[in-house]
């Protein structure tokens, strides 16, 4: 069996490079479909517990951080930007735009989960942080009406926020991580306008994470908001 | 009931049995019969429409009658009727314990008299358990934090098993009782022997000594609402919602006030978690309850020879 | 007539120079390899080994059972055995099962492509697999955990003081193994199939898997995310599902069971599809109503994520949930049936032979019919509210578990038995062991659907004296139907070094994993096959002799 000159990414099982790329963009698609399944387990008991107890899901909603919220998404639809960015320049063989994209993006994931931790730094202090520490006093701003609410279910409003930020927070990092791999791999030239997949589907990783996130924010953070 | 049940689980039991003798027989026969003989070879069938369409609609027409009857019986299993006498049953780690309305308490047992309709009303104070009655094929899981409710008419007398039928630790398969069903003379008898008050009786005197009284009055607006003739009725609470008032209801208002604000009232009242035990707030709600009643008949017994329950002054409020 | 199929020629009594088996020995070689086949084998090790660990729980069960009181193991040891065979047998049997093993093995083959999309990650998946068994080794060893495999809440957060976060991880960690496997025969399925071999070409068993997938892939995180949730609130005494803290333990339910119904589609679409490869090959004839058995099976996955309810008719949901629950649980019987009417008729003007494999498939058709109809009888309310939690529910789920599902895999794994070894098991001791296993099978549980009747709960280390008699026919039954485990255990170890050499296709079947060597070579194909036939062209292929041939 003679061995043709080919791509050296491409793998042997594979007829050609065309079958490897449709495999591999199929296959970061179907994870991400696993992803949405994951974390909609979280989205369920989360949709499930705001409708049974409203009141309190509003009043700890409106105790979140509105300004650090809003920032880190605007961090995050910038990055996924620089993401097709750097897609793009992959495609036209321009390795340094492509690492400076890389490395922004990097910046950006790393900027979001600074300010993340400042957000659960706030609510650490503010004694939010479900568990023995935990005490709210806060009331539900109804336009103005103060409604007090019973602290248990205030509990659980602050019980999902953090494993849901957290859970994607770990997606977060995980993806900073991987494209740190990549940035070190485009720097030394493994990616070419005929095989640049690896980043592709590394940032469909990154907008899905980014979807997350945009729906996050207003389930969590604008809850009756009114002023 | 139970003869109902059977009654369905024979039909199913034959449906299946046929279906399984069916293809039983189909299998041997024909691999028996196309057994592999030198010189026959296989005659290759593609399929059959038809076929496939029959066989597909005819048996789910067959199971629409499972379903049609399991559901006809099970809608009547979850529909206790109106005038059923009420127990209230409160499982843990790892027994029974029942309270009825005349205030007998038992463990892992419950008297009833023949020909009674009875309702249970049971939450649990730890995990989830299960009341399971073989004898009257009926169960219904036993949660905490809410009540779930289980209704019967025995009309043997006779001892039954009860088990608890939701694994819930070490002693699972010990939480087990009786259920006595006694003529009625005999229940009678056995229910005038007990001591202690009707459970409305204690609610009653909760209400006071906890101070409910002083906020759900019912001879002027207090700062809570009137509860006279609240149970069952419809609720319009504050953010636009109508609820019906039934167990649950009160026993959430009771332990999470906040919760479902009636209309015009203020979110002032306290929560009772953790002051009241299981047993005390099911004393409340039955006294709640038993306040939407007419001022005649009881709700409990036919025979009961025992005076009923002292009704609190009746102020009519719509 | 000679078919473009059959046109391989392999020089009989030569077992191939280099083979997936021998090409390299070293240990590095197997526990860094990425052929598929490899891996199936690597599954075959640990995946028996995890089932007689289960298998050793049954059996601690069956002898606790035997008599009313609990006189062989305490309380709290027996609840653990109990839970402890449910997870063993649930995650770390049933599900990678037929899938991991066989499927591996096989998928490539079967659609001409030189391995799996994703070699790297199914070596992975293997990993996974393994970590997350021994995690659950050491969450046995340091104490067990006693919640039941259904780990309900409050139960399981704040009432059990064992290690129910590590099993909880445990699980979590082998979820993704699975979520890998399923993710890589999709994409393989997609983009690999060889030139010529369209959807309605495939090989029923390659529908299956791939049914099977759909299921792996959307369910399993769903499990994933609720073990977390369970170990979260357990580490931090959150109140997600504890009502004394707010929440709500019939959620747990829900989310548990949205898994864990598709779950058992997962364990027994794949054994279907051995079934299915199995009839056709031995009544040497195309599967009757090809397109609507591999239908089914997709019916029957995307309809199995409609009735997880139906696990709490009494759990506390409204009368009109359990109702629409039960409607969709009679639907998803509908498609099983189509099925079993369709493996039947195959059978008419077939040319059957009863080798061992064949056998299985009979066994599987006759017990997996009774327990999809015993399924039926649970999604009957009226009945369900007696049954469920009772010894009926138990007799049900092995009906379809042990009747259908393992023995499914028994017949695909004498089936493809030479083409993964090299070598042919001895026919009568696999005969022997068959009846075994059914005989035993039987009288193991169908007793319980009477116990359950009459009023035996699940999970019961004691009981009423009068539920003896049933039980000690149970245990008898295990017994049997243990022999008939252990024997095949023996002799297709033995048949390795002492089993005559298999030929490239000694049943004469149909399908391209039978157009290569026995066993195959590291790359599956010399050249890429081009397919022009229908599966199960049986009409181009010539029979073989009566029985389990021999080379030579």
């Amino acid at each position: 069996m003679e061995h043709e000159a080919h791509n050296p990414a491409l793998l042997h099982h594979f007829a050609d490079a065309q079958q490897q790329k449709n495999a591999a963009s199929l296959g970061m698609w179907l994870f991400l479909v696993t992803e949405i399944m994951f974390f909609g387990g979280m989205f369920c008991a989360y949709l499930v517990y705001r409708l049974a107890h409203f009141n309190a899901f509003a009043a700890g909603s409106q105790q979140l951080n509105i300004w650090l919220g809003a920032t880190n998404t605007g961090v995050l639809i910038v990055s996924s930007v620089t993401v097709v960015l750097a897609v793009k320049a992959a495609e036209a063989g321009k390795r340094k735009v492509l690492v400076g994209y890389l490395v922004v993006t990097v910046l950006l994931g790393m900027t979001f989960l600074v300010i993340k931790g400042f957000e659960y730094k706030e609510k650490f202090e503010k004694h939010h942080v479900p568990g023995a520490t935990f005490n709210f006093t806060d009331k539900f701003d109804d336009n103005g009406k103060q409604i007090p609410v019973n602290p248990k279910e205030a509990e659980l409003f602050f019980s999902l926020y953090f494993v849901m930020t957290g859970m994607h927070a770990l997606h977060m990092i995980i993806g900073c991580g991987l494209f740190s791999v990549l940035t070190v791999l485009a720097w030394k030239g493994h990616y070419t306008p005929g095989y640049f997949t690896p980043i592709e589907n590394a940032g469909l990783y990154w907008h899905l994470v980014d979807i997350i996130w945009i729906y996050l924010f207003p389930l969590l953070y604008l809850i009756s908001r009114h002023s | 009931m139970a003869s109902q049940v059977d009654a369905l689980y024979i039909y199913l039991l034959l449906v299946s049995g046929l279906m399984t003798a069916l293809i039983f027989i189909a299998v041997a026969v024909l691999a028996i019969k196309y057994r592999r003989v030198p010189g026959r070879d296989a005659h290759p069938i593609e399929g059959s429409t038809v076929l496939e369409i029959s066989w597909s609609v005819i048996p789910f027409f067959v199971m629409l009658t499972f379903f049609i009857w399991g559901a006809v019986i099970f809608f009547e299993e979850r529909t206790p009727p109106a005038n059923a006498t009420e127990v209230y049953v409160v499982a843990k780690q790892w027994m029974w314990k029942i309270e009825h309305m005349e205030g007998q308490r038992e463990i892992n047992e419950l008297h009833v008299p023949t020909g009674q309709n009875v309702k249970l009303i049971m939450t649990s104070q730890d995990v989830i358990h299960s009341f399971f009655i073989p004898a009257f094929r009926l169960k219904q899981d036993v949660l905490p934090g809410r009540y779930t409710t289980l209704w019967f008419n025995a009309t043997k007398p006779g001892r039954y098993h009860l088990f608890c039928a939701e694994y819930c630790g070490t002693q699972h398969s010990g939480m087990g009782g009786d259920i006595i069903v006694m003529a009625p003379q005999d229940y009678a008898q056995w229910m005038a022997g007990g001591p202690s008050a009707p459970l409305q009786e204690t609610g009653k005197q909760l209400f006071a000594s906890l101070g409910c009284v002083t906020c759900h009055r019912s001879d002027v607006q207090g700062r809570g609402p009137n509860l006279i003739g609240v149970y069952n009725k419809p609720v319009l609470l504050e953010d636009g919602r109508t609820v019906i008032a039934d167990e649950n209801y009160v026993r959430e208002s009771i332990l999470d006030p906040t919760a479902k604000i009636v209309k015009g009232f203020k979110p002032v009242m306290p929560t009772f978690q953790g002051i009241i035990s299981d047993e005390q707030l099911n004393a409340l709600v039955a006294y709640i309850k038993s306040l939407s009643q007419p001022p005649t008949g009881t709700a409990g017994l036919q025979d009961q020879p025992a005076p009923s329950p002292a009704q609190p002054q009746k102020t009519q409020v719509q | 007539m000679a078919s473009k199929a059959a046109s391989i020629v392999i020089p009989a009594n030569q077992p191939p120079k280099l083979n997936y088996l021998n090409n390299g020995s070293s240990l590095k070689s197997w526990l860094l390899t990425t052929d598929h086949k490899r891996i199936a084998i690597l599954y075959l090790i640990s995946v028996t080994a995890f089932f007689m660990l289960g298998g050793f729980f049954a059996m601690l069960i069956r002898l606790e059972l035997l008599t009313p009181q609990g006189d062989l193991l305490q309380a709290d040891t027996y609840n653990k055995v109990f839970t402890m065979h449910g997870i063993v047998m649930v995650f770390f049997f049933l599900v990678p099962v037929v899938p991991a093993i066989l499927g591996n093995f096989l998928v490539p083959l079967m659609i001409g492509a030189k391995d799996l999309a994703f070699p790297r990650i199914n070596l992975l998946s293997w990993y996974l697999y393994v970590i997350g068994g021994v995690l659950f080794l050491h969450c046995m060893l340091t104490g067990g955990v006693d919640t039941g495999w259904t780990f309900y809440t409050p139960y399981s957060t704040a009432g059990s003081n064992t290690n129910v976060v590590e099993a909880g991880l445990a699980i979590f960690i082998a979820g993704f193994s699975s979520i890998f496997t399923g993710l890589n025969f999709i994409v393989t399925v997609h983009r690999m199939r060889a030139p010529g071999l369209t959807w309605d070409r495939l090989p029923l068993f390659i529908w299956a898997n791939y049914a099977t997938s759909l299921i792996m892939i959307l369910g399993t995180p769903v499990i994933a995310i609720t073990m977390v949730l369970v170990a979260v609130e357990r580490l931090f005494h959150l109140g997600i599902f504890d009502p004394s803290l707010g929440g709500d333990p019939v959620l747990f339910q829900h989310l548990f069971w949205f898994y864990s119904h598709p779950a058992v589609y997962i364990m027994i679409l794949p054994s279907m599809g051995v079934v299915s490869e199995l009839v056709a090959c031995f009544a040497r004839k195309r599967v009757f109503g090809y397109k609507f058995v591999a239908m089914s099976s997709v019916a029957i996955a995307v309809f199995g994520f409609l009735v997880w309810a139906h696990h709490l008719f009494v759990a506390g949901i409204s009368l009109y949930a359990a109702l629409v629950f039960s409607l969709l649980s009679f639907l998803v019987g509908v498609p099983s049936a189509v099925k079993v009417f369709n493996w039947t008729a195959t059978l008419y003007k077939g040319s059957i032979s009863y080798a061992t494999p064949m056998l299985y498939a009979f066994g599987f058709i006759g017990l997996f019919t009774i327990g999809g109809l015993t399924g039926l009888i649970l999604a009957t309310i009226g009945i369900d509210v007696h049954v469920t939690d009772t010894y009926f529910v138990i007799a049900h789920f092995h009906y379809v578990m042990v009747g259908g599902v393992l023995m499914g895999y028994l017949g695909g794994l004498h089936f493809w038995w030479p083409k993964i070894s090299g070598r042919m098991y001895p026919e009568g001791w696999a005969k022997l062991s068959a009846l075994f296993v059914f005989v035993g099978f039987n009288l193991t549980f169908f007793p319980q659907f009477i116990l359950g009747y009459v009023g035996m709960p699940r999970r019961y280390w004691q009981y009423p004296p009068e539920f003896q008699v049933l039980n000690v026919l149970s245990t008898a039954g295990a017994s049997i139907l243990a022999v008939g485990y252990l024997l095949p255990m023996i002799y297709l170890l033995w048949s390795l070094r002492y089993g005559p050499i298999a030929e490239a296709n000694p049943w004469g079947a149909a399908g391209l994993e039978w157009q290569t060597t026995s066993p195959p070579p590291t790359f599956n194909f010399d050249e890429t096959p081009v397919v022009t036939w229908e599966a199960y062209n049986y009409d181009e292929i010539p029979p073989k002799e009566l029985e389990a041939p021999v080379a030579g």
